[in-house]
């Protein structure tokens, strides 16, 4: 009992971090204060959440998921939602040798003291700093060990639609979008403490679990056949259901959150305000995650979007504003609000941009558009694929004449610098297919030296390893093997390299495979893949996404242990083909895809079938609206004008 | 606020003198420009709230005349010394102003330099802890004060706190927490810090 009533007291730890914060590099990052950062009484709330980005602050700090559900839950009254990121090694070093536990930026609060502990993974890269974090709050690692007093550990975000890998440790994975999804656990936990926590901590995990949209991993049974295989996945308590289904957050004008940006103290890796301006993608790239899960397309209005930006900016002070989404340009209003917004703001020192992708003229108007006395420095598209056979393998509809005329126009229009991704190892490439990019590379600088008449226009090729991802079409597919996807995109260099005309008028930037073939036995791993997790992080893995902390062989060197007396094996996870019947460690997580749809469009895509948006086209059976009883929400409007915001009378510091 | 001109205009703010990091101040100054005549009162409320607590807008002051910066001659300073005596902590001091210089090296962006950090030292006394500290602080923590002059390069608590170990082996068993208390004109008399506003008072 006396740990229960010490260790939930909510006491801030901020005195004994402060005498560390003098040794430790960018102290400013663990002090909080934000600008619109929530501040509420501990003892006057009933459910109390610590949110954490497993990153750095300057990372973590914008992300937009995060900032979201800090809104929405601190708009509860009787809610406390705090923020916590990965502290860097030399401040952890520190906390562990001053027993500093790890505490949220907002009140300083040891993490171990909240109800709920939820971490958003972006990318499984952040697994490893998920387990330093849990480790520094003095919580037992894995879910069976920890008991009431502890907080229960909620994943979510896109890494989410296969926990396996984590699912010895966390409690509990949330699919989808997690406004509505922090709200049910809250209510959850709220009548599970006001009713004398009936059944302990497994009767609130049950609870959660029997909702059908809450993932409880700790209720599933995973057996295997003999040569690895999964054989089943199956509940191993009564009415909790053999699927989980995934969030989908319907009228985003309803939610316009976050209404009141946080303002960092620190610098962070995205120094601007955000308006995420539709959820969704249906453009079908198969090789893109984020467009498979997060269907169908559900439009923010123009009136919507103009009425976050204004605010949003009345409560920050930033001065640049992104419209955010998974393809901005695709947005049915697009042209209008992009007007409406230049024009508004012409005037004034905020400017706008636009996350541009999308491979057509029509891009680069909306580019102009929002640069009118801004710089015009570069563009960015993303062809994705080398050749044209490559870009109907993966369904990315751009043909090199689309290419070529966009890049035209954006070089006309002043732009002096083109950057165009790529990806490398998609399935069925060929060193011909890289090899192209050379090709194109050069074709686009052809044309823009011939479009300006001058020599000093750029065009940036930048180009990583594929990564097949769960809820895909390639999620069958074979990853490419690190040697391999070095080699190819050594040619790549070479062939730039040896173009005397255009070379050095082309820019390469590229990543290695090796941290690839990480990510991709943590993405399509299943539940024996968190062993290799817990030994490489016992190890010293920590902050897997940075370059200089980052370390293959030390991966590599844990799962050769993990995987000892195992028939699997990192190739086994990563380079290997599956077939049709093979149960997938996901197959039990409902992103609402069919798998018979995804089958298909895996098949179409080996023989270069496209397959069109479901926008513009008639329904193509994805599956997700049926199942998800979700539909297409967009637009237009028919609202093509705004009325120009009334100016205060006096703004308040005038003298 | 006023922007500079240009392709990428930025505000105009600048930052004079601004405290080494991990160190407390009372009194760190910015300038701001302006695009129209503000109320400074008002501008300080406005600026107060949005920073966090802790991070007060004591004041604004409409600038008047030019080169304020330069007027930023002088920090005063404290230092609160746990674990070491007060009659330990005036010998060092003794020791200090005796020298005439005392070399300190500091890690600079562009290498490691060597400097005299006695030049700036313009007076300094052990006090006893009689004097209300600014934090919280144990009780046997003796307390030094100092004036030391803004000088190229700049000598900061640090250099200080490295000339006191190196004339007179001071090791405090946990680093000194620092204050700056005051910046601004020196008086060469009383060998106070003045304050760097007057000149904008009376205009």
């Amino acid at each position: 009992m006396t740990r229960t009533l010490q260790a939930q007291s909510g006491a801030s730890v901020y005195d004994r971090l402060e005498l560390l914060l003098p040794l430790v590099s960018k102290p400013i990052q663990y002090v909080g204060g934000e600008l619109n950062a929530t501040l509420k009484e501990w003892e006057s709330t009933a459910v109390r959440w610590a949110i954490m980005y497993p990153d750095a602050y300057e990372v973590g700090a914008p992300n937009q998921g995060v900032q979201i559900l800090y809104e929405v839950l601190n708009e509860r009254e009787d809610v406390l939602a705090e923020r916590t990121y990965s502290v860097w090694p030399d401040l952890e070093a520190l906390m562990r040798e001053h027993s500093v536990p790890q505490f949220t930026v907002d009140g300083h609060r040891a993490v171990g003291d909240f109800d709920v502990f939820g971490l958003s993974f972006s990318t499984e890269l952040g697994y490893t700093n998920m387990l330093t974090a849990i480790d520094l709050a003095g919580l037992p690692l894995l879910a069976v060990d920890r008991d009431e007093t502890h907080p229960i550990i909620v994943a979510g975000g896109h890494a989410a639609f296969n926990p396996e890998p984590i699912a010895d440790i966390i409690d509990a994975a949330v699919l989808g979008d997690g406004e509505e999804a922090v709200l049910l656990i809250t209510d959850i936990v709220r009548a599970w403490k006001q009713g004398g926590r009936p059944g302990g901590r497994e009767g609130l995990l049950l609870e959660l679990a029997r909702t059908g949209v809450i993932y409880v991993p700790q209720f599933y049974d995973v057996t295997y056949l003999d040569d690895g295989r999964i054989q089943r996945v199956a509940p191993n308590r009564p009415d909790v259901p053999w699927r989980v289904r995934k969030h989908t957050l319907m009228d985003l004008d309803a939610w316009p959150y976050p209404k009141a940006p946080l303002v960092p103290l620190a610098e962070t890796v995205h120094e601007r305000m955000s308006v995420e301006i539709f959820r969704g993608c249906t453009r079908g790239c198969r090789f893109c995650q984020a467009g498979m899960i997060t269907r169908p397309v559900r439009e923010r209005s123009i009136t919507g979007i103009a009425a976050m930006v204004e605010a949003g900016l009345q409560k920050t002070g930033y001065e640049e504003v992104g419209l955010l989404s998974l393809s901005s340009a695709d947005h049915s209003e697009i042209a209008d609000i992009a007007r409406n917004l230049a024009d508004r703001y012409e005037d004034t020192q905020t400017s706008l941009s636009l996350p541009s992708t999308r491979v057509d003229a029509f891009n680069v108007d909306l580019a102009n558009e929002l640069s009118r006395n801004g710089r015009r420095s570069g563009l960015t598209f993303a062809p994705e694929g080398g050749s044209e056979r490559m870009r109907r393998v993966i369904n990315k509809m751009v043909n090199e004449e689309d290419l070529i005329r966009t890049v035209t126009t954006a070089y006309a229009a002043g732009w002096r610098s083109v950057k165009l991704y790529f990806m490398c190892g998609l399935p069925t490439e060929t060193d011909e297919d890289i090899l192209q990019i050379a090709t194109l590379a050069r074709e686009v600088i052809k044309a823009g030296r011939s479009a300006t008449g001058r020599n000093d226009i750029r065009c940036t090729v930048s180009i990583g390893g594929f990564v097949p991802k769960p809820h895909t079409p390639f999620q069958w597919a074979a990853q490419l093997d690190h040697e391999s996807t070095d080699a190819r995109l050594f040619k790549l260099r070479d062939a730039i390299r040896a173009d005397r005309q255009y070379g050095k008028a082309i820019g390469l930037r590229y990543h290695d495979g090796k941290p690839g073939i990480v990510e991709g036995l943590l993405s399509r791993g299943d539940r024996r893949v968190g062993r290799v997790i817990l030994q490489a992080w016992r190890d010293g893995a920590r902050f897997d996404g940075w370059s200089e902390h980052f370390s293959y062989e030390r991966w590599m060197l844990a799962a050769s242990k993990a995987f000892e007396g195992e028939s699997v094996d990192v190739d086994w996870f990563t380079i290997r083909e599956r077939e049709r019947a093979e149960v997938l460690p996901w197959d039990h997580l409902d992103s609402g895809l069919d798998a018979e749809w995804l089958w298909e469009d895996w098949q179409a895509s080996l023989d270069e079938v496209a397959v069109e948006d479901c926008r513009w086209t008639p329904c193509f059976d994805c599956g997700v609206c049926d199942q998800m009883e979700t539909e297409i929400q967009v637009g237009p409007t028919g609202i093509t004008n705004l009325p120009m915001p009334a100016m205060p009378a006096r703004p308040p510091v005038l003298a | 606020m006023a922007y500079s001109a240009g392709f990428s205009p930025h505000p105009k703010i600048s930052y004079a003198n601004s405290a080494p990091t991990g160190v407390a101040s009372e009194a760190e100054y910015v300038e701001i420009g302006v695009t129209v005549e503000c109320d400074p009162d008002r501008m300080r409320t406005a600026l107060d709230d949005a920073l966090p607590p802790g991070l007060d807008v004591v004041e604004v002051v409409q600038a008047r005349t030019p080169d304020f910066v330069q007027r930023l001659e002088a920090s005063s300073w404290q230092f609160e010394v746990p674990g070491v005596s007060i009659d330990a902590l005036a010998r060092c001091v003794e020791a200090l102003l005796a020298a005439e210089a005392v070399e300190v090296e500091r890690l600079t962006k562009s290498g490691l330099r060597r400097f005299d950090a006695r030049v700036a030292v313009v007076t300094m006394n052990a006090v006893g802890a009689h004097v209300a500290p600014l934090t919280s602080v144990a009780a046997d923590c003796a307390i030094l004060t100092a004036v030391v002059r803004h000088v190229t390069p700049s000598v900061r608590p640090d250099d200080v706190l490295a000339a006191l170990r190196r004339v007179a082996d001071l090791v405090p068993p946990v680093p000194p927490r620092v204050t700056r208390l005051a910046q601004g004109p020196l008086n060469p008399v009383t060998a106070t810090v003045g304050d760097p506003f007057a000149p904008d008072r009376s205009a």
